[in-house]
């Protein structure tokens, strides 16, 4: 089966890359760009530790072919922090201790990030319910809701 | 037991709250997983499994495979020739790779290494197993009948007694007492049958590893696990390798909860590197973590508790059946154990059985055994206070064990926290407040061991001043920002002088896995004795440099004093001076320590829960939550409150949705996150914890472990306050939606 030629734009930087057909925005990530910031829990969108920004629209890049990236913008944890410069929200889960085993991290990020942009005031509930996707085992929430809680008074303040 | 390690001190960093070390790299993405690595010439690994519960494996044919392009190694059992004569290992491999027979779904029966994913998986396609489907057992009551399909015979222990299946592999007992004169002074006896569901660990990062091994039986492992020595000798005795000729690194590690204890993968994955001659990188699918891995043990229980008018306990007893799935060994002794820990009794006893069923090999799950073992005498106790009109936490209070106690396992213990954890409780706003219609509150206690083991650390101090410290235990939850600490604290440095790494098995003597909540506790203790054999060879190079006897010199505020007017007058060499001239006293400057650790503290928590059940759908929805727990000393209180709160979530879930479903034809029903549901963050309240700090006196700090405690009394306490919201008792786990609305219809 001949592969198929994409260009996409990954993290800002205009990417080309080879794939076979079957293959998931995902596993092109991590196999053939060295992108495993992105992780697989569980390959079929019930966890969201692959969860990345397609053209501004969060979703689970194991539910994305790769060949569907054609032509779009990607945005995974590795584009989060601006040189050493951590985002406001990285920042504030090391803060609050806001991970445990960090597995599921990076995926919590990318969806906070986008909920915040969307809703910079949400209440403890929006929060709850935007994160639903994404499965925390370690810490059971409570952390993580307070650090997306804290970072969106900050930047509220800061902006 | 050394008791007198403790000495009580002013902490300078221990109990404070510093930044994790290993943070930025796990919010950028950048930490290194099991599947997170490659290496030149990787091949991709996959497992063919079983589709059936039970069946003969009459013949496999691998020809087709073989012949595919990209396909460089095929194997299945028979290429497993060495035969270890541990027949605990013997059962590993089995487990790793079926022999004779497939025992459950998705039993291991061939791999296969590729050049691609695709290839690989197109190959197991190609591989034609032929069965012969034999009768099978999933459940665990039916499994002890003696009618029950055998999932192996001849592993009866002779503990057993006649008439059970051959499934019933040992039966174990403790107590003290007359439970039956107990029960004849009480004026309320109350007798219960309970059941709960096996519930997986649900790590979120599947099993992963890359291996290679070559013709010379030398191999390197990368692997996700809690304990990457155990990894090694597991590894080295399945395949006939040398232990040092395997040397295994832990990646970081994605959740294990108990769960990465074991192997599974890992053998496979070296058998497949050795017969294609290149590494081979193998990574489990979510369905087959479920299907494969271990579960913790599904149970059926019976309890008996007699309590007389004042509520004192005057008697009781409990049988717990726990299913070990496909192999003999579970942890119905451990539940047999922990029942009755947290209760100061005259008469009591205990028996567990451990039930062989077609279903994957239980495997550890934070504080294995004893959830379902709290979970029925904590429900008991909560119906014997209502029928009494007597309050759940002063009848606790009245019971509860102390310092002195006679444990209903068998030690006498030494000072423990249950008390305080239950006053705590009691003077808690949360014990008072309101509670609306179909509300219901609940309270549990629970008990875990912790353990010690085997522990190896090494503490460097480099030639500009700084501390590398080394531990074999993969950091599941923090551990290397405590060990820092310990270590700075016992030094006098700045915590930002330390820092602490995961060394290969090649690097360090033997580690125990990360398990028994033992990390904090052993490896810290080790990690201290490091620190202070350190501190007394920089205290020998100061006396040699001060031409004193190294008795006349003092360690303190990271530096050598003279110890004294007489020691003579120098002013202090600090760590980053003695460390700068080292090379001219002696030499580079190292301390260790290796330890069977013993002194592990006992720990104890209350939890206190409020629920609302749906009279319509029978939902329940957790309201408030909040776990009282003793610590010892919390080193980081940060990872301690987080350890408290993930335990309380797990819980929550193994009492309101987690549930291994198998089907009649003995399959898993719901291997996916969407159909074995865990809680989401829209589910959980948020988790209030509170620390208590009764030290541990095997510890130099008083450190006891916290991992695990946290998890055995949600089950109890959600139980009795769906119970006492929904006005019937619930018997039954998980309290899904059905079963909670036939309770309600069934009054």
């Amino acid at each position: 089966m001949s592969q198929i030629h994409v260009t996409a734009t990954i993290n800002g930087d205009e990417t080309e890359f080879l794939c076979d057909p079957t293959e998931t925005l995902l596993d092109v990530l991590r196999d053939h760009l060295d992108l495993t910031g992105s992780k697989e829990g569980c390959g079929s969108g019930d966890c969201g530790a692959c969860s990345i920004i397609l053209d501004g629209r969060l979703v689970c890049s194991c539910l994305v072919l790769a060949a569907e990236a054609e032509g779009r913008s990607v945005e995974t944890i590795e584009g989060m922090a601006e040189g050493d410069k951590l985002h406001p929200l990285q920042e504030k889960f090391i803060e609050h201790a806001a991970l445990q085993c960090g597995i599921c991290t990076p995926g919590i990020l990318v969806a906070a990030k986008n909920l915040l942009e969307r809703n910079p005031n949400p209440s403890e509930e929006e929060v709850r319910y935007w994160l639903a996707g994404n499965l925390c085992r370690c810490t059971g929430y409570d952390k993580i809701i307070r650090a997306v809680m804290d970072t969106a008074a900050e930047m509220r303040g800061a902006a | 037991m050394p008791k007198d390690e403790f000495q009580a001190r002013d902490f300078k960093i221990v109990g404070t709250r510093p930044l994790r070390p290993d943070g930025i790299d796990k919010v950028t993405g950048k930490a290194r997983y099991g599947a997170d690595v490659t290496a030149p010439g990787m091949l991709w690994g996959a497992v063919l499994r079983s589709p059936h519960a039970h069946a003969r494996i009459v013949s496999i044919d691998t020809s087709a495979a073989e012949a595919m392009k990209g396909v460089k190694a095929v194997i299945t059992r028979a290429d497993f020739t060495y035969q270890p004569d541990d027949p605990g290992l013997a059962d590993v491999l089995d487990n790793c790779m079926a022999g004779e027979k497939a025992r459950y779904d998705g039993h291991a029966v061939a791999a296969v290494a590729a050049t691609s994913k695709k290839i690989a998986h197109d190959a197991l396609d190609a591989i034609k197993v032929e069965y012969e489907v034999l009768a099978h057992v999933t459940d665990v009551d039916e499994a002890m009948k003696p009618d029950a399909p055998v999932i192996e015979a001849g592993r009866q222990q002779e503990n057993v007694p006649a008439g059970l299946s051959e499934n019933v592999t040992s039966r174990s007992k403790y107590g003290h007492g007359d439970p039956e004169a107990g029960f004849s002074q009480a004026d309320l006896v109350i007798e219960r049958s309970f059941t709960t569901a096996a519930t997986h660990q649900g790590y979120i990062e599947p099993h992963a590893c890359l291996a290679t091994l070559g013709a010379d039986g030398q191999g390197d492992l990368w692997v996700c696990t809690q304990g990457h020595y155990m990894v090694r000798n597991t590894c080295a005795g399945l395949l006939g390798l040398d232990a040092g000729m395997l040397r295994v690194t832990a990646s970081e590690i994605g959740g294990g909860f108990g769960g990465k204890t074991h192997v599974w993968i890992e053998p496979v994955a070296l058998m497949l590197s050795r017969k294609a001659g290149k590494p081979v990188k193998l990574v489990m699918s979510r369905d087959e973590v479920f299907r494969a891995t271990g579960p913790t043990a599904s149970s059926s229980i019976d309890v008996k508790i007699g309590m007389k008018k004042d509520g004192t306990i005057t008697g009781a007893t409990a049988t717990y059946r726990l299913q070990a799935g496909a192999y003999p060994g579970a942890i119905a002794f451990l539940s047999a154990m922990c029942g009755f820990a947290p209760y100061d009794l005259e008469n009591v006893r205990t028996e567990g059985f451990e039930v062989m069923t077609n279903r994957p090999k239980a495997a550890a799950y934070r504080a294995p055994g004893a959830p379902m073992a709290a979970y029925p005498v904590e429900s008991v106790i909560d119906e014997l206070c209502q029928k009494l009109d007597l309050d759940p936490l002063e009848t606790r209070l009245k019971n509860a064990a102390d310092e002195g106690t006679k444990s209903a396992y068998g030690p006498t213990y030494p000072a423990i926290g249950l008390k305080a954890t239950l006053k705590a409780a009691q003077s808690h706003p949360h014990w008072t407040a309101p509670l609306g219609e179909n509300q219901g509150r609940g309270v549990a206690c629970g008990f875990w061991f912790n353990f010690g083991g085997d522990t190896c650390v090494s503490l460097m101090v480099n030639p500009d001043g700084t501390v590398s410290l080394s531990e074999g235990n993969p950091d599941i939850g923090g551990s290397r920002a405590s060990m820092s600490m310990m270590a700075a604290e016992e030094l006098g440095v700045p915590l930002d002088q330390v820092r602490t790494i995961i060394a290969d098995t090649a690097s360090l003597g033997q580690n125990e896995v990360t398990d028994g909540s033992r990390v904090t506790f052993a490896v810290g203790l080790a990690t201290i004795k490091a620190a202070r054999h350190a501190i007394e060879i920089m205290k020998e190079r100061a006396a040699m440099t001060w031409g004193i006897d190294p008795e006349a010199v003092d360690w303190h505020d990271g530096a050598a004093h003279p110890a004294g007017p007489n020691a003579g007058k120098f002013p202090p060499m600090t760590i980053k001076e003695i460390a700068a001239i080292a090379s001219n006293t002696g030499g580079p400057i190292a301390g260790h320590h290796e330890v069977n650790a013993e002194g592990a503290g006992v720990s104890f928590a209350t939890h206190m829960v409020d629920t609302e059940v749906d009279p319509e759908t029978g939902a329940v929805k957790v309201l408030r939550y909040t776990v009282f727990q003793d610590a010892g000393k919390a080193v980081h209180p940060d990872y301690v409150e987080g350890q408290f709160q993930g335990g309380a979530a797990q819980g929550i879930g193994w009492a309101i949705n987690e549930e291994y479903i198998y089907g009649e034809d003995g399959r898993l029903q719901n291997p996916g996150f969407l159909d074995y549901r865990v809680p989401v963050a829209s589910d959980l309240p948020m988790i209030e914890p509170v620390i208590l700090e009764i030290p541990n006196p095997g510890h130099p700090y008083g450190v006891r472990g916290v991992g695990e405690t946290s998890i055995v009394p949600p089950l109890a306490a959600i139980a009795n306050a769906v119970s006492r919201a929904a006005g019937v008792r619930l018997t039954s786990l998980p309290m899904s939606p059905p079963r909670v609305l036939a309770a309600l219809k069934g009054q």
